[in-house]
């Protein structure tokens, strides 16, 4: 296939799939069959991706012949080619989970085109090649999530959208400002031209200025501190399979904006935005985790913990090494595995218990034995405990700091870990040892199966994991690979811009 | 005309911000329209205004010659228009599906739930 086909297959994929799914008549299955089927090939073309990507290096094709920076491009290094596979995976897994757990009527309806439309989002944005085109594929991305989020209307659901919509569009704002700005100083918006460009531009401080919009609004999509409040404002209200996309893939999208352009486009003052990234990032672990510990709603809890998680991202891209950026590869790739994991467990819980609450939890390690394993897994994955893999992951951000000599954020690291395993047990405490609340009617709950089709989904996370934790070397080296080509951008631009400098 | 504009585009930033730290969600939709309109004319502004100059490549020439209106930024806003739109409408079918389920249109009463679960 040539890379202009692997390139644009995944977006043609989702979407296409999307418009498919509201003309095809409005039943449970088709809908169900079309979007796995979809999720299925988008794997695969992500597959191919990363293979094409990793033997022939970055993939680049202009759409509609014009040549970069005029026309569109889209263009794949190893960062996005992963994240693209990592998306379909995602995908897949949700679809499946949606089907074992959403009432036909909720299936019946837009829910798969908005879930294809969302991934389709997501891949666009990891794939294109331009700044506004970034900003056109979160706008996709967002507007699909905004829906999902309100799509069952009770009222807890409209309002969390309302905040979430309303702090979202003003980051949008914000990132179009930012937009304009760039193009208004530089002439350019390629971002292989404006790798180009920027070091040579002769207004350095106007452009520190425009880097700070950027930062503001890809900061806000990633849910940084201080920045984070619309997420567990919003995040606990829909269904788990949604939760799940949103934690997957939605936070992810500014966190690899961010580190695209500050390795790739304002690459010129570093001392700044590598301090405040820092900051940043030390900052949004410690509220995070310390809002998580306050929490005894399951979901609310584990929303909290995507933005401390996403601390460890942002600090790992503030230090901006090598060893650093291949850590924070490989900590995104185990925290959406692991906070997957979470989510989809924390849905069957409620399937058995019937609430979020874990007041009113309890004797689930009892009842539900595999449902306990399936927890337990990816709590100490997340918090960092070998052989799984946030271990390894967790282990590459805090040597990464201690390589740079960054004593803090080392320390901080660690310590954040501990709360974080802290708070996972307590949340084991609460739902699965202690003996249940006495003035619930004691129901006897059949254990989950597989054949449920619940537990399928979280036992393949959980798979993953064990899988990425004990053969973390491969990873590695592949997240070490892609680091490379995240600091050298000598040929991410040689193949967007071809023979031209 | 750019003085005008700035102008323009400062009071329309200002408009927006005073209507979204108002307590209601219909002034915080409009609130969201004003800083959207802001943010276009910005663009417009900045990429340079340019009167009467179409970027059309003369006949016999490779490449346009100096003084031409960048259709680049009039792209960006157009596109920008259209996704404002639609996530304004959909904001707004939002905005009228809570105030009929809650009986109101204060930002406040968003906020009970929260406490609900904080107590």
């Amino acid at each position: 296939m040539t890379s202009a086909t692997l390139l644009s297959l995944p977006i043609i994929l989702c979407l296409g799939a999307a418009a498919a799914g509201q003309l095809i008549p409005s039943r449970a299955w088709p809908r169900r069959w079309l979007a796995l089927m979809t999720m299925m090939a988008v794997t695969v073309v992500g597959a191919m991706l990363l293979v094409t990507v990793r033997r022939d290096g970055v993939q680049a094709a202009q759409m509609g012949g014009w040549a970069a920076p005029f026309g569109i491009t889209l263009v794949a290094d190893l960062l996005s080619a992963l994240l693209v596979l990592v998306s379909g995976v995602m995908g897949l897994t949700v679809v499946s989970y949606s089907a074992a757990t959403l009432p036909a009527s909720r299936e019946a309806g837009a829910y798969y085109p908005l879930v294809l439309v969302l991934v389709g989002g997501v891949c666009g944005a990891f794939l294109t090649g331009d700044l506004f085109n970034l900003f056109v594929w979160i706008e996709v991305m967002l507007g699909a999530s905004f829906v999902l989020l309100a799509l069952e209307a009770r009222q807890e659901q409209l309002e969390a959208s309302i905040k979430y919509m309303s702090l979202s569009l003003m980051g949008s704002v914000v990132l179009l400002c930012a937009v304009g700005l760039l193009y208004g100083v530089a002439g350019t918006l390629n971002l292989a031209d404006l790798s180009v460009v920027i070091p040579d531009s002769d207004q350095p401080r106007l452009l520190t200025a425009v880097s700070m919009f950027f930062l503001v609004a890809f900061a806000l999509k990633a849910g940084a501190f201080p920045l984070f409040f619309w997420l567990p404002a919003s995040y606990h209200t829909p269904p788990a399979a949604v939760t799940t996309l949103f934690s997957a893939l939605l936070t992810k999208v500014g966190v690899y904006a961010l580190a695209r352009i500050f390795t790739l486009v304002f690459t010129r003052d570093t001392q700044l935005t590598s301090t405040l990234l820092l900051v940043i990032g030390g900052l949004t672990m410690v509220t995070g985790v310390l809002g998580a510990v306050a929490q005894y709603d399951m979901r609310r809890l584990l929303s909290f913990h995507i933005i401390s998680q996403i601390g460890y991202l942002i600090a790992a891209l503030g230090l901006l090494t090598r060893g650093a950026l291949t850590a924070l590869i490989a900590f995104l790739l185990h925290y959406i595995f692991a906070k997957s994991a979470l989510f989809l467990v924390s849905g069957a819980t409620a399937r058995v218990t019937r609430t979020y609450d874990l007041h009113q939890m309890g004797n689930l390690y009892r009842t539900q034995p595999l449902l306990a394993a399936l927890f337990f897994v990816p709590a100490l994955s997340l918090a960092g405990v070998p052989p799984f893999s946030g271990f390894f992951a967790k282990l590459a951000v805090i040597q990464a700091a201690l390589r740079a000599e960054n004593w803090a954020i080392a320390g901080t690291a660690v310590v954040v870990g501990l709360l974080t395993l802290f708070s996972m047990m307590k949340i084991w405490r609460e739902a699965f040892w202690k003996a249940p609340p006495e003035n619930q009617p004691q129901e006897p709950s059949r254990p989950l199966s597989l054949g449920d089709g619940v537990l399928g989904p979280c036992m393949a996370m959980t798979t993953f994991m064990v899988v990425l934790g004990v053969g973390a070397e491969p990873l590695m080296e592949l997240a070490d690979a892609a680091a490379g080509q995240l600091l050298d951008p000598g040929e991410y631009v040689q193949a967007v811009m071809g023979g031209r400098p | 005309m750019e003085m005008f504009l700035s102008i323009t585009v400062g009071v329309l930033f200002a408009a927006g911000l005073y209507c979204l730290m108002l307590h209601s969600v219909v002034r915080l939709a409009l609130g969201l329209v004003l800083l959207g309109s802001a943010t276009n004319l910005l663009l417009f502004t900045v990429n340079g205004l340019q009167r009467g100059f179409a970027p059309l490549v003369p006949e016999g020439e490779q490449a346009l010659s100096a003084p031409f209106a960048d259709p680049v930024p009039q792209a960006f806003i157009l596109t920008a228009i259209v996704i404002n739109f639609g996530l304004l409408a959909l904001l707004l079918v939002l905005v009228h599906r809570a105030a009929q389920e809650t009986g109101t249109d204060d930002t406040r009463a968003l906020r009970t739930e929260l406490k609900d679960s904080e107590q």
